[in-house]
């Protein structure tokens, strides 16, 4: 073995070529069937793309690393399905770009936060996270409520995700901005934005109605999580991957 | 076997005369710079550790939030100080195991330098000002992704280039490690950041890939981030530096070649061990969980490998304390890569996931192996490098050395506790089948743990300021006057 072993030791093109043949190999096996088999992402109905507001709010999210200690990703484990809902299904990350499943619950999990709380609770614990559950060790986010949301290019950020296969359709792009601002303003007509995005949380969400901020993105965003796909009408075999 | 004559630096060393024709002044630079992000990055980490145990740290500011500054401590830790040390020791580990210059020579080297620091500067500022694209490990944004991919190929070029102008007839073991550890960090960071910006002159992207797709990719990156930078690099240093300062010959050769490519195979199918129980289906989870066990035995090799080097030298370690960060670095590499296939058994995971106990175990290879062969390497070139008789102190080296490892042991069992306790507090029922802990009262209970690691890392980076402190002054040529603390044998037996 050591004598057939100097014909790569002497030749540094071959090693070069042979190190990448071995350690290409594992992740082709891996990565690409997940691309290629159709049961990857389950079956289910409900999932859609995120509406402008929700994506800024995503972006915010992003942004701030909440990631870093709020996983996204229940798992299938008695207590953590008590604690946090059903278990979290490939299809909910599908329109992920990138995916926010996290690796450490610093913090609780946010998959199925959406809804649990009122806007008010999220925009005063974001404010100031030892006012409200007086144990937490989470960073304040006060300046969220102060500053105006920056969403002049949010058609931009619609046009780039269709690029990687998110399903935007060329209504929601030529409406992306009007639609970010009807969602968050109460009283409007929002007949077209819940057409084009079902259950969307609609209305002012920090409570300053006279602008929007990142305050209302973001609690958009957390408002939806996990709030998508219809648990009653899922049968068994379409969860099999 | 003529090919172990390969296999000992001892034979490979370069004629004073010839040494001149090295590049040496990129080297010393990066060596100043691995110490610079060093401690950067362990005073980032002692920082957000008393965030955790004292929120009040945040300072309410945006750019001082926990989830800014971690991805800045991390970054630090792997790509700043790792990086520097990765890049500045392979510069040097090629041209002396070829007996050849730099490939492209100092023009090359300095761009490699320059280039790297203006990486990790872009990456950091990126950070501070919440510029990422949130994939750990990944976190730059496309503009500085793409800087770093140019900077990787010119690293590539110069390395390989070096190798084929070599005058040795064998490619050394150390840069076996240093080629793979280049080639395939190159295929990671570019798959991995596959991403389409939203305009040409904003920072925002998005990530080609979405949801379970992409999760397998961030950790096919993120745990082979860990296998080629972390270990395979580092694995290199180990294969120069520890027969250097032992003054023995690489253990086994025959050993090496098994280990090198039965690591580099395994390494890769790892990933999928840190998404058990997600959405990931079970194939691919298993998959990882198989190969993260057998990932077990190459790596295990190599520190076999590494420690057996020491054979008829260990008296050694009681004379040579950086010598002793060295090998004490191998055994942690050892404890960890015995630890990481434990923590991928799924059900195991089950328990460790999203605790501490994951933080622990990185730790213990971060410091104990990758920082510890780091400092070995740094007590051995800097007196080299800067053309001094030794160190301006071995006590001092010996200080640095104990109170580094008491850091780290705090740190480690401090997370190791909590993590367990937490993971076992979340699933803990009542005896009326209820939940028995909400999740603020875990938080809370993990408070004291936190202080503990803190206090750890406070340690480790009181160490690391004592080895500034003893490499400045061995650069500009001073000798501490002192006696040993432990004298060689022969000399005490001289005394009796």
């Amino acid at each position: 073995m050591a004598y057939r072993h100097e014909i790569v030791e002497k030749n540094s093109i071959l090693m070069v070529v042979l190190v990448l043949i071995t350690v290409a190999i594992g992740g082709l096996v891996e990565i690409v069937p997940l691309f290629t088999i159709e049961t990857t992402i389950e079956r289910v109905q409900g999932m859609r793309p995120y509406s402008p507001l929700e994506l800024a709010g995503r972006n915010i999210y992003i942004r701030e690393g909440c990631y870093v200690c709020h996983s996204q990703q229940i798992r299938p484990l008695r207590d953590e399905v008590e604690r946090y809902g059903h278990y979290s299904l490939a299809a909910e990350s599908m329109y992920d770009h990138p995916f926010q499943w996290g690796s450490k619950r610093t913090g609780p999990d946010l998959a199925r936060v959406g809804g649990k709380y009122s806007n008010e609770w999220h925009v005063e614990h974001l404010k100031d996270p030892r006012a409200v559950v007086s144990e937490s060790i989470m960073p304040p986010y006060a300046f969220l409520a102060d500053r105006p949301l920056q969403y002049a290019d949010i058609a931009d950020h619609l046009k780039a995700l269709r690029v990687t296969g998110v399903p935007y359709s060329d209504a929601m792009i030529q409406n992306a901005k009007v639609d970010l601002e009807t969602q968050t303003t109460p009283d409007a007509d929002t007949d077209a934005v819940i057409g084009r995005y079902p259950k969307a949380r609609l209305g002012d969400f920090d409570g300053n109605l006279e602008k929007i901020t990142e305050m209302d993105a973001l609690v958009a965003y957390l408002q939806m999580l996990g709030t998508l796909v219809e648990f009653d009408k899922v049968q068994p075999g379409s969860l099999r991957q | 076997m003529t090919a172990i004559a390969a296999a000992q630096p001892g034979a490979t060393l370069a004629t004073g005369a010839r040494s001149e024709a090295y590049v040496e002044d990129a080297v010393r630079a990066f060596v100043i710079a691995t110490i610079f992000w060093g401690v950067a990055a362990f005073a980032a980490g002692v920082f957000i550790a008393l965030q955790l145990a004292y929120p009040v740290l945040n300072l309410g500011l945006e750019w001082t939030t926990f989830g800014r500054l971690r991805p800045l401590h991390t970054s630090a830790a792997i790509f700043a100080f790792g990086g520097n040390a990765l890049l500045g020791t392979s510069l040097y580990i090629v041209q002396r195991t070829c007996r050849a210059r730099l490939f492209g020579g100092p023009a090359v080297a300095w761009f490699l330098f320059f280039g790297y620091q203006l990486f990790i500067v872009l990456a950091a500022l990126g950070y501070i000002f919440g510029i990422t694209q949130s994939k750990e490990y990944a976190e730059p944004e496309w503009f500085v992704d793409l800087w770093l991919t140019l900077v990787w190929v010119v690293y590539l070029v110069a390395f390989v280039g070096t190798l084929m102008k070599r005058e040795e007839p064998h490619i050394y073991v150390a840069n076996w490690f240093f080629v793979a550890f280049i080639v395939t960090i190159a295929m990671l960071h570019i798959v991995n950041n596959l991403a389409i910006p939203v305009s040409f002159f904003g920072a925002k992207s998005y990530a080609l890939f979405s949801g379970v797709q992409d999760a397998l990719t961030q950790w096919w990156y993120g745990h082979n981030a860990v296998g080629f930078f972390l270990t395979a690099g580092f694995l290199a240093m180990m294969y120069y530096f520890i027969p250097k300062q032992a003054n023995r010959p690489v253990y086994s050769y025959r050993l090496s070649i098994v280990h090198f490519w039965s690591l580099i195979f395994l390494y890769i199918w790892a990933g999928p061990h840190h998404l058990h129980y997600t959405a990931l289906p079970d194939w691919a989870a298993t998959l990882g969980m198989v190969f993260s066990v057998m990932l077990w035995m190459p790596s295990w090799g190599g520190m076999i490998n590494g420690l057996m080097t020491l054979s008829g030298a260990w008296d050694k370690l009681r004379t040579d304390p950086a010598l002793r960060f060295s090998v004490t670095a191998v055994a942690f590499y050892g404890m960890s890569t015995f630890e990481g296939p434990v923590m991928s058994i799924r059900q195991v995971n089950g328990l460790s996931h999203y605790t501490d106990w994951t933080i622990g175990h990185v730790h213990s290879g971060a410091l104990g192996w990758n920082a510890f062969i780091t400092f070995g390497a740094l007590y051995y070139l800097v007196p080299v490098l800067w053309k001094r008789a030794g160190l301006y102190s071995i006590r001092l080296v010996s200080y640095h050395f104990w109170i580094a490892t008491i850091g780290i042991l705090l740190y480690i069992s401090a997370m190791w506790v909590s993590g367990i306790m937490q993971g076992l507090m979340w699933r803990a029922y009542d005896n009326l089948g209820f939940l028995q802990y909400s999740f603020v009262e875990t938080v809370q209970a993990m408070h004291p743990f936190y202080v503990i690691r803190a206090t750890g890392g406070l340690l480790f980076l009181t160490g690391a300021l004592i080895m500034v402190y003893n490499l400045w002054r061995t650069a500009r040529g001073d000798v501490r006057d002192e006696t040993p603390i432990v004298r060689a044998p022969a000399q005490s037996a001289a005394a009796e």
